[in-house]
């Protein structure tokens, strides 16, 4: 007797991933940095001409270090999603395929997570 | 598949001239590979205002050489862009404006449109 349902047999297989989570995600992701991107702008524009002090002080302020750290999570999501579609429509062979998208995904996590640690020193700074 | 047999294929890529749609096309492709890697960029400068006074100074003066200000911009105008077409895909994705004289035309907007935002984000801030 096969106790299986229809869709467990078909998980994992073909297409039966999760390609629409990726899609969607992908999307709200985008819709959340339209916004976010000002945060990043204002934080760099300040980097390039603004004292230390000043650029602190900014960074320090609840709202801002908030959307700031909001922008990280999403644009280095964004940004994994959209560097595994690149990866997988140019890089030949499944192995080597799986492999690169995992490597990407571990950098971008490590970089997003070394800036939201940078983040946090900023704001328990003195 | 194997290539091996001489046998005729398909006009490509190099045979056609790109129509201003598929340059923006694979220009989104481009700035978001480049906007990903400018990623690294940004760890950067936030460790070095982590890092204290000292650190924020120098990455200050380096932020001053000519090299580094074309790789700011350039960043700055592949994030217009990206977002400008993105916008444009969520258009897309709701299911509008897919006539061809449409197309162009947007193509052209969103062109503009980055060209645009560029100048004012450079010139405001």
């Amino acid at each position: 007797m096969d106790f299986k349902t229809p869709i467990a047999k078909a998980q994992g297989l073909g297409s039966a991933k999760t390609g629409t989570m990726h899609w969607w995600l992908q999307r709200v992701t985008a819709v959340a940095l339209l916004p976010l991107s000002y945060w990043l702008l204002a934080f760099l524009s300040l980097c390039v001409s603004a004292s230390y002090q000043q650029t602190l002080t900014w960074l320090q302020m609840p709202w801002h270090s908030a959307c700031l750290a909001a922008w990280v999570l999403a644009a280095f999501y964004h940004a994994a999603l959209g560097v595994q579609v690149v990866i997988e429509d140019y890089v030949p062979g499944e192995a080597r395929k799986i492999l690169s998208v995992w490597l990407a995904n571990l950098v971008f996590g490590l970089l997003a997570l070394t800036a939201l640690l940078a983040l946090l020193r900023i704001v328990v700074k003195g | 598949m194997a290539i091996n047999a001489p046998r005729p294929t398909s006009p490509h890529l190099t045979i056609y001239k790109l129509p201003l749609t598929a340059f923006i096309s694979i220009t989104h492709r481009l700035t978001g590979i480049l906007l990903s890697a400018g990623l690294l960029l940004f760890v950067l400068i936030l460790s070095a205002l982590a890092m204290g006074e000292a650190s924020y100074l120098t990455l200050q003066a380096v932020l001053q050489f000519w090299l580094i200000k074309l790789i700011y911009w350039g960043f700055v105008f592949a994030l217009c862009f990206h977002a400008c077409h993105g916008v444009r895909h969520l258009f897309w994705d709701a299911g509008y404006s897919f006539d061809k004289e449409t197309l162009t035309r947007y193509a052209q907007i969103e062109l503009i449109a980055a060209c645009i935002l560029t100048l004012v984000i450079l010139l405001a801030v």
